[in-house]
């Protein structure tokens, strides 16, 4: 289905050249191209099956399309930029990954609950999350960044793949509810190699839950390329756990739209969970504290630079005749104000109290911990002045 | 007003970092988050964006200085509501919470160290008053002071360590220590006792001016600075050369690291671990220049880069396949000598950061062409600075390519780990003697270096034999294969 190469990125074709059997070809499969609806140039490439469900984006949501993907990438900079100047501790970067997290985040509803990795910061944007709520935990001040019925988004799991589970599990009780929503969970195709996600696979399709697997290939886990994790397709090690699979070329924001939708749709009528591998890739460093050109050829991530998720549709605003100057001067008008909120947000964020690590341990009063409270309040009180005890717990 | 930058923690857990270069001067206008610096850690080279925008007042640091976590690098003037409206862990110093820190010997009151101290995941929190309670002293080392008085803590609500041999005194004026006690170890950081281990600086000795005796990374400096300056006069005196001591501009002191650091312990290691034995042979190589003009010329090679190295690489590996024991490591650990059934070929390359050793793996498995190729990229990516790791890592043999500076011939040391290195002369125009007379001929010099321990003078003598016999005459390598 891919006319442009974007199928062949070595990675998916490991078996490729090697000497094929009939035994082989089962094994390693056909191999299949990807569902793309945008090509990397721009160009609107149609599709009979998946079409129908992106036929009511209008050119004004394609063009808040654009400008969601931009605002991303300006927040993935910004605080990319707050990481290095001391601001943020740590910031794990999902530039290249715009349409796969917006596209999909763009298509849930409200009701739906996302259980995500710690790198869909696009799709938390999506669901609305407080700019300044997104670098809480990066900047140390907090375990969690937001309250996770506030948008519908439990907060980000740094547990690789954990966050299948508890998606899995929220399903299960979408179901008993009888509800029509659906559980999103977001990992990385390192995460496959886990036992977290098989488990979850596992019960997912035994159970029949409204559960969408959204799996963002961006062909490293950290320094591990995914041809080292995986000599199929990571959409057919679905099949093996009976769920059915879709895979998309995740840097098109509309055919990752499609394909959410389609996983949507089969969750909302009762059929079951769905795993959706959106072929991406991760432009930037697994997270500030790495160096990918250790490990990682530079010329791939030229290939990739030319398969850019936001270029691509705004060539084809171009082609359309939507981009206008008006426009563009609107989108970063957004990105600036969006990245000045943030900025703001983080660096005038009050520092945490010694206290507030009793605040969010139980929701109910508990008498262990209020012992427990006392004695640290009564040992706190013990230096004097209690802003001073700070530094020196902090300091240890 | 001016606003400081310090360092932050690049990294997760990291002290210090490296500038490598400041991509603005002093008297710049910057905007917020322009690139102004590249800084190198242990784990990345990182570009260093602007957390403000303003003029640069001043570069604290110089290219090429290592600086700790935490030390400001550079000074902003910025207008009053400009940059970030509230400090943050990267500009603390501001903060009206944190004192005018001291630093140096008058901070070690009460034990409170004088700085922020980095830790997992930034550099910990704001120092503050130094009123902390005497009963949590943070040391459990003795800290002699200077008037001699020892007496035990009184409030010391903590059960103490057997092994803490003498109370803490708090001390009002910590003055350096001296001299540790027989037994007792210095007392300085992880990152600092590394740089005193690299210098081959005993701790024991150095005075330490850091909060309760430690060592600081200064401390150490300047021993180093004492001891260079100390030692000079001696040298220059035996010498009996009337020469001024103090002469700062004539001569340059450069820190060794990176990747002259590692050059050095590699060619160190390798030069006095492995015996090494260098043979010669010049050879009229005009038939080899010849066929290369023919290639050139020809579809399948033309538009590929085809130099007198590519030929020299080929001839090694046909003649390898001959002489198997120069493409073998001596592994001292097993006892063993391993010998590669796969060529992974080094070409030394000069490249802006120094010396490294690229090589291209299974070259052996690689069609003329191919190899030419594999060459002209790898050079390419050395001079880009992009060899990988990869790349350096697990080379079988290799080749220096001194003709590129008009050199003849030399003693090529061995790259470590492997047995043979051979150093490829200038293609020059000579007389030579040619079918029994003399003839203005196209001849170059190899220069062959092999651990003797490997490789015997018969074998290391045909190998080179081999491949003079390729460049002289390409033909002859239709007997070797």
């Amino acid at each position: 289905m891919s006319t442009d190469g974007t199928g062949q990125d070595g990675a998916d074709t490991p078996s490729a050249g090697a000497p094929s059997t009939d035994a082989m070809a089962d094994i390693h499969g056909q191999g299949r191209g990807l569902v793309q609806l945008i090509t990397p140039s721009g160009e609107r490439v149609s599709h009979p099956e998946f079409d129908p469900w992106v036929q009511d984006i209008t050119d004004e949501q394609l063009c808040s399309l654009f400008e969601d993907m931009t605002v991303v990438r300006r927040i993935d900079v910004e605080a990319t930029a707050l990481q290095r100047q001391g601001e943020l501790a740590l910031w794990p970067p999902l530039l290249g990954q715009e349409a796969a997290q917006v596209g999909s985040g763009r298509s849930l509803r409200a009701d739906d609950f996302v259980f995500s990795s710690y790198r869909e910061n696009g799709v938390a944007y999506c669901r609305g999350v407080d700019l300044t709520d997104i670098v809480r935990v990066w900047r140390g001040n907090a375990s969690s960044g937001w309250d996770p019925y506030s948008i519908n988004m439990a907060t980000p799991q740094i547990i690789i793949g954990a966050q299948t589970l508890h998606a899995t599990g929220y399903a299960m009780g979408i179901q008993n509810d009888g509800a029509d929503s659906a559980a999103v969970t977001y990992f990385g195709d390192g995460a496959t190699s886990e036992g977290d996600v098989s488990e979850a696979m596992v019960f997912a399709a035994s159970f029949q839950v409204p559960v969408v697997f959204f799996c963002t290939n961006n062909h490293w886990a950290i320094s591990e390329p995914v041809r080292l994790q995986s000599h199929i397709q990571l959409a057919d090690r679905a099949a093996g756990f009976g769920i059915p699979s879709l895979r998309v070329d995740g840097n098109d924001v509309l055919a990752v739209m499609a394909a959410t939708r389609v996983a949507l749709d089969r969750a909302r009528r009762g059929g079951g969970p769905t795993f959706i591998e959106a072929v991406s890739y991760r432009m930037g460093p697994h997270t500030t504290a790495d160096d990918p050109t250790r490990y990682r050829d530079a010329n791939e991530l030229e290939d990739w630079a030319a398969k850019d998720p936001i270029s691509r549709v705004e060539a084809l605003l171009d082609r359309k005749g939507l981009l206008t100057a008006a426009l563009k001067q609107q989108v970063k008008d957004r990105a600036d104000a969006v990245a000045r909120e943030m900025r703001t947000g983080c660096t005038t964020m009050p520092e945490p109290q010694p206290l507030d690590v009793f605040k969010h341990v139980y929701s109910t009063p508990n008498s262990w911990l209020d012992r427990q409270q006392d004695h640290y309040t009564r040992y706190l009180a013990s230096f004097g002045d209690p802003a001073e005890a700070v530094s020196e717990e902090g300091a240890r | 007003m001016i606003k400081e930058f310090r360092l932050p923690d690049l990294g997760e857990g990291l002290t210090e970092s490296e500038i490598l270069s400041w991509k603005v001067g002093v008297g710049d206008t910057v905007s917020l988050n322009q690139v102004i610096a590249e800084v190198e850690t242990a784990k990345a080279v990182v570009e260093l964006p602007s957390p403000f925008a303003g003029v640069i007042r001043e570069l604290h640091e110089q290219p090429g200085t290592i600086v700790e976590v935490g030390k400001p690098i550079v000074s902003f003037e910025v207008s009053d509501d400009a940059g970030t409206p509230s400090p943050g862990p990267g500009t603390a110093a501001s903060s009206p919470a944190a004192p005018a820190a001291p630093a140096g010997p008058a901070a070690g009151q009460e034990g409170e160290p004088a700085k922020r101290q980095p830790n997992l995941v930034g550099y910990g929190a704001v120092v503050e008053s130094s009123a902390r309670p005497a009963r949590r002293p943070r040391n459990r080392l003795p800290v002699v002071e200077s008037v001699q008085v020892i007496a035990p803590v009184v409030e010391s609500v903590e059960t103490r360590p057997v092994e803490t041999k003498a109370p803490v005194v708090a001390s009002v004026e910590a003055q350096p220590v001296e001299a540790q006690s027989a037994g007792t170890r210095p007392r300085s950081t992880p990152p600092v006792r590394k740089f005193a281990k690299d210098s081959g600086v005993d701790l024991a000795l150095v005075a330490a001016t850091g909060p309760q005796g430690l060592i600081t990374r200064e401390d150490v400096q300047h021993f180093l600075d004492g001891r260079s300056a100390g030692a000079a006069p001696a040298r220059e005196a035996g010498a009996a050369v009337a020469l001024q001591v103090r002469q700062g501009e004539r001569e340059t002191r450069t820190p060794i690291k990176g990747v002259r650091k590692f050059t050095a312990a590699a060619m160190v290691q390798s030069a006095f671990t492995a015996p090494h034995v260098t043979e010669f042979l010049t050879v009229d190589v005009t038939p080899a220049m010849d066929l290369l003009a023919k290639l050139k010329g020809s579809r399948e090679f033309g538009g590929h880069k085809l130099t007198p190295l590519t030929l020299a690489a080929k001839a090694v590996l046909i003649a390898l396949r001959r002489n198997p024991a120069l493409n073998a490591r001596w592994d001292e650990a097993n006892q063993e000598i391993v010998t590669f059934n796969y060529v992974n070929l080094g070409i030394a390359a000069a490249t802006p950061r120094g010396l490294t050793v690229p090589n291209i793996k299974d070259a052996d498995s690689l069609s003329l062409l191919q190899l030419a190729d594999a060459l002209a990229e790898l050079t390419e990516a050395a001079r880009a600075g992009k060899t990988t790791p990869a790349d350096l890592s697990g080379g079988t043999i290799s080749i220096t390519n001194i003709g590129v500076f008009g050199i003849d011939a030399g003693t090529p040391i061995l790259n470590p780990g492997e047995a043979a290195i051979l150093a490829l002369g200038a293609v020059r125009n000579m007389p030579w003697e040619y079918q029994g007379q003399v003839a203005l001929r196209q001849v170059l010099t190899l220069s062959l270096s092999f651990d003797h321990r490997l490789v015997d003078g018969e074998q290391g003598s045909r190998f080179l034999a081999d491949v003079g016999a390729i460049l002289g005459e390409p033909g002859m390598a239709l007997t070797m294969v």
